[in-house]
């Protein structure tokens, strides 16, 4: 995983809370039996009409959105299944980071796992990114701040481990192995126990 | 040492190592079930690094979301829905193969949705951690076990590790009391919760469903309950183990046998929370207060009686509920025409719902123009009902009778059903677009989606259970 320190982009506002996985990404595209090229899938019947068109109403689709890494949305984003296809998309599409009040508990694990920095601000704050979609963000992962275009800062909380992992690129998987011994001394006291 | 919850018991038994400030708990898992759509990168991240899986016999696998539910071709060719999905089907066979795991494949007798094996076969016991690569595996919290879905990086480290990371949860205590009115199933109870603590409620939480009404449901009715846990946010959803559960594993293939057996009913005995022990959060919900339920929205937190009014919007996400469901404010579902009917799925796809469903079924037919499709959730579940004539009772009613699997509860193996079209699905979960693009999804009991069945709009079972009785006499 690549380390994840700073993100510096415009915001692009999704409002409605409880954006379920699905909508981020339907189940007909979790047949894939690899992590690569699921953005085009993103968002999929929402980003595009019937016929394939862009959706000019879709947020995602308006020029001014192009290119933005910062996604700030309202709240319970990724609740539902726990397809890990709904990170993989959004990274794969351009996103790096999601703000909302409330992440759904899968999926922030997912993200974060994955280097996509999900991360939660407080319910008037949200509201407040949300009426500014479009502005200039940066998210300071060590300072645990976004940082506005006027000076201002809003904090955000990060479980320490995860912020450990973004910000030295390393992932959970190292350290779990690393602990080979505590594990096996604990699945023997268990075969004794039984 | 103090009181403890069910919960607590759980989680100190299997913390491997202790959660400090800069790292969650390491957390044992003694169950892992897998199936074929969240595990084929997990695989490949074993192999990139070199790895075999830890604890094959802890590691249990099977099909149930890709597979098609038609039966195979003359010349035995399985009819999958597209390329992608024979593929990842065939790579769960390889990786399984490769890695040592049992597979209940196409060829074994106990395939089926994963939380409806994994109950089944006696592998989920009182006591267990378990986790699986999909959100539904709450359901095993009926047994009192905690079990919660991870994704594709958490199973590749339980494959790898037979651990995971883990912060310890909140708990929140749903206490439910009085008796059920007839005709109100336990998917009306789980809707009826859902409804009360919204579709993020128990978000950071692990329920204990506790309380007279939970003692007095039979054990599938408790998994219908802990299977939508996740529908209110919550990871897990417990109910302490009693003499229901144990009966009902008793004699299940992989239950312990004999001396093991007896041990361990002294063990699970145990796994109930000590009187005075403290939840995060209690819930209380009256039970006799419960109608048939079902969702008028796009998530499951929607759920409402199915004969009261549908609610004014408050704000535009109502609103493009609404206008996504066709639904009308001030108007109740019950009476809204159906296209299609769906009996199945982890939540509602077990013997006693299918029997419930044929109750209603027997000497009727569906309403002309709907499509109703029962799929077993396993095929023990497809043998005892056949056994018990209930598929002839289905086809004669009307209805398609299938091969088990998740079919169209998640819809991505060709069962979908036509945009725009009303479904009423014992499934869990109403979201836009998850029986198809533009599908609108009604979620309902199995009595409720029967009875809707044969009106041809949703209906209350209560009416049509009435008139069976009547006929029966």
């Amino acid at each position: 995983m690549n380390a994840v320190t700073r993100i510096h982009s415009r915001s692009v506002a999704l409002a409605d809370d409880n954006i379920d996985t699905d909508r981020i990404i339907p189940a007909r595209f979790l047949t894939t039996t690899t992590r690569a090229g699921l953005g085009r899938h993103c968002f999929n019947d929402w980003r595009y009409l019937a016929d394939g068109s862009d959706n000019p109403d879709f947020a995602l689709n308006q020029p001014q959105a192009r290119g933005c890494s910062i996604l700030v949305a309202g709240r319970n984003f990724g609740c539902g299944s726990s397809r890990e296809h709904a990170p993989w998309a959004l990274l794969d599409y351009g996103i790096a980071a999601v703000i909302s009040s409330e992440i759904a508990d899968i999926f922030r694990n997912n993200a974060l796992g994955n280097g996509l920095l999900a991360i939660e601000v407080a319910a008037a704050e949200q509201r407040w990114l949300l009426a500014h979609g479009g502005i200039e963000l940066t998210i300071d992962v060590a300072g645990q701040y976004i940082a506005l275009p006027d000076g201002g800062r809003i904090t955000f909380a990060l479980e320490p481990f995860a912020r450990h992992c973004l910000l030295n690129g390393v992932d959970a998987f190292g350290y779990l192995l690393q602990q080979e011994a505590a594990i096996a001394a604990w699945e023997a006291r268990q075969a004794v126990a039984a | 040492m103090s009181a403890r919850t069910l919960f607590d018991k759980i989680w100190d038994a299997h913390v491997v190592s202790a959660e400090t400030a800069a790292t969650p708990a390491t957390l044992y898992v003694d169950l892992h079930l897998v199936h074929e759509v969240t595990s084929p990168q997990a695989f490949d991240a074993l192999r990139g690094r070199g790895l075999r899986v830890r604890q094959p016999a802890r590691t249990l696998a099977t099909l149930d979301h890709s597979t098609p539910t038609l039966p195979a071709a003359s010349d035995g060719t399985r009819r999958y829905a597209t390329a992608a999905a024979r593929a990842q089907v065939e790579q769960l066979e390889a990786n399984a193969q490769d890695f040592g795991i049992e597979l209940h494949g196409w060829d074994s007798d106990a395939r089926g949705i994963v939380h409806v094996i994994g109950p089944e076969l006696g592998a989920t016991q009182p006591g267990m951690t378990i986790v699986c690569g999909d959100s539904h595996t709450s359901t095993h919290g009926a047994f009192g076990a905690l079990a919660f879905g991870i994704g594709t990086t958490e199973v590749a480290h339980v494959l790898a590790t037979q651990c995971l990371l883990q912060r310890r949860p909140r708990t929140l205590a749903v206490h439910v009391e009085g008796e059920l009115a007839p005709g109100v199933a336990a998917k009306d109870l789980i809707l009826h919760i859902i409804g009360v603590l919204g579709v993020d409620g128990g978000t950071g939480h692990v329920i204990e469903y506790r309380g007279s009404t939970i003692r007095a449901l039979s054990m599938e009715q408790r998994m219908t309950v802990c299977n939508m846990s996740i529908e209110a946010g919550a990871r897990a959803g417990l109910i302490a183990p009693d003499a229901v559960t144990f009966d009902w594993l008793a004699g299940r293939p992989q239950a312990p046998q004999g001396a093991a057996w007896e041990a361990a009913l002294a063990r699970w005995r145990t796994l109930a929370s000590d009187p005075g022990a403290r939840y995060d959060r209690e819930l209380h919900i009256d039970a006799g207060a419960v109608r048939p339920s079902v969702t008028w929205g796009t998530h499951p937190g929607t759920a409402i009686a199915l004969d009261a009014a549908v609610p004014a919007p408050r704000d535009a996400l109502d609103q493009r509920a609404l206008d996504y469901m066709q639904a009308r404010a001030g108007q109740p579902l019950r009476g809204s025409k159906v296209d299609v009917v769906f009996v199945g799925s982890c939540t509602n796809g077990r013997l006693s719902d299918l029997r419930e469903v044929a109750g209603l079924l027997r000497g009727r037919h569906i309403a002309h123009g709907v499509r109703m499709l029962v799929v077993p959730g396993s095929e023990s579940v497809r043998r005892a009902a056949e056994a018990e004539g209930l598929d002839r009772v289905f086809t004669a009613a009307g209805a398609q009778w299938r091969l088990p699997g998740c079919s169209m509860c998640i819809a991505m193996n060709g069962d979908m059903a036509a945009p725009g079209e009303l479904v009423v699905t014992t499934s869990n979960r109403n979201f836009e677009g998850r029986q198809g693009q533009g599908v609108r999804s009604v979620l309902a009991s199995p009595a409720t989606a029967a009875a809707s069945a044969l009106a041809g709009a949703i209906a209350d079972p209560r009416d049509w259970l009435a008139a069976s009785t009547e006929q029966a006499a």
